[in-house]
């Protein structure tokens, strides 16, 4: 009876997050452009709707609702079904959608997708085999196999994330990397940006004149095709054409210069909003976090690299360390365990809550630079992936940055709480995926600093070029 | 050669709904071969007889500005491409037939366009509000062109065709539907071809000739008279609110 009561309440909690996820995806994703095909949306949304709920049975685990058994039953009815989606559909839809994009293909589409899609297994299969992840004891097919692939993926996926998360996140709020950018800069790149069309208008007139008066005149003006084309062009060449084909050379030149032209007065424009912005109070108050968050980075890459030197891996939680520590200090009778429950579960929450709108911010923001109507589907699809992934492994690891910092779970919760994860997915090796996880972190956000440095140390340089 | 006149056109819409290609087909003639996207503003130049035929015929350079990006893209690119904006004598807005969002995203293009014309402050108005009072006294005559008509299937035409009968009730444009990739479709003679050439015929009339404002009551209404005579006309009702909005002109 109560199995029944405890279900249905997954279910309702599901229908509303498949209902948030479908929301989410018309109004802010696609709010500009139009999906054609439905599935991707549907598949968007149930992706969405089981990580949330996958969330939400870790935080019933802390507090103690619903039957045991019954929550048992749901992590693993969630589990699988999530690797379904996220390991036999969503490839096969990419690959559907990336091959239909092709115009060659079109005509025996499905057949290049499944052959795209087991291409995709085989390599998945075959990532399995470098890493010590498994214990001989599982068969084939088990869920095991499929987590411990998955977790690769994710970890690798969260860590570069991260480091770069990690390092761009201060550097975006902090106001002391924004250069100085006045009103006289801009209208003088703009004056320049207009010289540079004004120049290109002019040639293309004179093009234009020229083949008229070909055109009239009678010569036939077609670019040499073919074989033959060009060995006759090479020896009976018309002025008119050789003409033209200098002046678009120098036409090719001057549209590469204003697009530059134009991105570099956009990067104005967008570092004139935020030195405005970061004037208001909202800024002030993000550069201060930011600032926060710099030292936070600082220490993360720290730890890192000394977790790699000593070959450590962290036991603790955090939380009740830093109980212990302040009570010691303090001197204060403080009942520890009591406390340390309900802050980690407070701290869960909050890292739960501000990871969701962080990466759904993340997500928005990608997804405008880099859309357009063909690539939509893909996209769409992609970002389920990486959804997915991030949420499947959000209970596993250390906690990270902003984006990512759901994966502190594990090593927030007191240990009572670790034990249904770790009877639920099995004896994976959690110390493997640690040190994994610490190598990326770092390397993403070393290559992020120095990639960072060097972007910023480009941009003022152009500007002083004549 | 430089020392004909010239007239400034800009072509607006969606990104990825073929105004490259457009333009290359109206410019060169050709089909574009390997369209990619448009960073910034690519300008090219169309040499356009007016009044061909007639005594008058007189050689105009018609630059069209074709202006890539999103509706959505952020405030810092819409300032940048604000600047292409200036002194513009027309517009052909350009939607995709299969795609319903990019002929919505018309009624912001115009926003965007007209609005910077009509204040010459350069602040952006950036609500999303459609204000119809604002584009009462406009005089830039404007042209709506749908792409992709080969990918539209024979009996969703009629409903795919009068997406853009909101427009009309603002701006009166003129229609053109084709396809970019095949060149019949403005080939000289054909409907469309005589659509745009009257259409760039208005752009120099309204830049060169009626600087003036009492020879500005004839055109329209010549305008009206010559649609009915035109076959494949879309929409017989426009021709009513035509002859309002040419009333209101005077």
């Amino acid at each position: 009876m109560s199995f029944l009561i405890d279900s249905s309440i997954m279910i309702t909690s599901q229908i509303l997050f498949f209902g948030f996820g479908w929301l989410f995806f018309m109004r802010q994703l696609f709010k500009d452009y139009e999906i054609r095909q439905y599935v991707v949306q549907v598949i968007f949304s149930v992706t969405f709707a089981f990580s949330c709920t996958m969330f939400e049975l870790i935080i019933f685990e802390i507090l103690g609702v619903l039957n045991s058994s019954s929550r048992y039953f749901h992590w693993k009815m969630n589990l699988c079904v999530i690797l379904l989606i996220l390991v036999f559909m969503v490839p096969f839809y990419i690959g559907y959608f990336i091959v239909s994009n092709i115009r060659l293909l079109h005509k025996q589409r499905l057949l290049f997708s499944c052959l795209l899609w087991l291409t995709f297994m085989y390599f998945f299969w075959k990532l399995g085999d470098p890493f010590p992840i498994l214990s001989p004891k599982h068969g084939i097919l088990s869920i095991e196999q499929l987590i411990s692939r998955v977790g690769v993926i994710g970890v690798t996926l969260m860590a570069l994330l991260s480091g770069f998360g990690a390092v761009n996140c201060p550097y975006t709020y902090m106001s002391y990397f924004l250069r100085n950018v006045t009103d006289t800069d801009i209208l003088a790149l703009e004056r320049r940006l207009l010289q540079t069309m004004d120049m290109i208008i002019s040639k293309k007139k004179r093009m234009a004149m020229a083949r008229r008066t070909m055109f009239q005149k009678g010569e036939v003006h077609n670019k040499p095709s073919g074989f033959w084309g060009m060995i006759k062009s090479v020896t009976t060449s018309a002025s008119g054409s050789e003409n033209l084909t200098l002046i678009q050379q120098e036409v090719d030149a001057l549209e590469e210069l204003s697009r530059q032209l134009f991105l570099e007065t956009a990067d104005l424009y967008a570092t004139k909003e935020r030195i405005e912005y970061s004037k208001t109070f909202k800024g002030k108050y993000f550069n201060f976090l930011g600032y926060f968050f710099s030292i936070y980075c600082v220490w993360k890459i720290f730890m890192a690299t000394i977790n790699i030197v000593f070959d450590r891996v962290g036991k603790t939680d955090p939380v009740t360390r830093g109980i212990e520590i302040t009570v010691n200090y303090l001197g204060i009778q403080f009942d520890v365990k009591f406390w340390s429950q309900h802050i980690s579960f407070i701290l869960v929450g909050i890292i739960i809550v501000t990871s969701i709108r962080g990466l759904l911010i993340t997500l928005t923001k990608f997804f405008y630079a880099i859309s357009s109507s063909k690539s939509s589907n893909v996209i769409v699809l992609l970002l389920a992936q990486i959804m997915s992934h991030f949420w499947i492994n959000s209970f596993d690891l250390q906690g990270m940055y902003f984006v990512s910092s759901v994966l502190l779970i594990r090593m927030s919760m007191p240990l009572e709480y670790r034990t249904i994860i770790t009877e639920v997915l099995g004896e994976l090796q959690f110390n493997f995926y640690h040190r994994w996880f610490d190598v990326i972190f770092l390397v993403s956000a070393l290559s992020s600093i120095l990639f960072l440095y060097l972007a910023h140390k480009q941009a003022p340089e152009k500007q002083m070029a004549p | 050669m430089a020392s004909l006149d010239r007239v400034k056109v800009l072509v607006l819409g969606d990104s990825g709904v073929g105004k490259s290609s457009l333009v290359h087909l109206l410019c060169q003639n050709q089909v574009l071969g390997n369209p990619s996207w448009t960073v910034g503003c690519s300008v090219d130049v169309r040499v356009h007889d007016y009044k061909e035929g007639t005594p008058e015929e007189k050689t105009y350079y018609i630059e069209l500005w074709d202006v890539g990006g999103s509706v959505g893209s952020a405030s810092s690119v819409k300032s940048t491409r604000a600047v292409f904006y200036n002194s513009v004598n027309g517009i052909i807005f350009v939607h995709d037939l299969t795609n319903k969002k990019s002929s919505q995203n018309l009624r912001r293009w115009s926003l965007e366009a007209l609005n910077r014309d009509l204040v010459p402050t350069g602040v952006l108005v950036t609500n999303g509000d459609y204000d119809q009072e604002q584009f009462a006294d406009n005089q830039i005559p404007l042209l709506v062109i749908g792409t992709k008509l080969d990918q539209i299937h024979e009996t969703k035409r009629h409903e795919v065709l009068t997406r853009t009968a909101f427009l009309a009730e603002d701006f009166n444009p003129e229609e053109i539907n084709l396809d970019c990739t095949n060149p019949r479709y403005l080939a000289a003679g054909s409907s469309n071809a005589v659509k745009l050439s009257r259409f760039f015929d208005k752009v120099i009339e309204k830049r060169y000739f009626l600087r003036e404002g009492n020879q500005m009551t004839l055109s329209p209404i010549c305008w009206e008279m010559f649609s009915i005579w035109i076959p494949g006309f879309p929409d017989r009702k426009r021709f009513g609110a035509g002859t309002l909005k040419s009333l209101h002109y005077d």
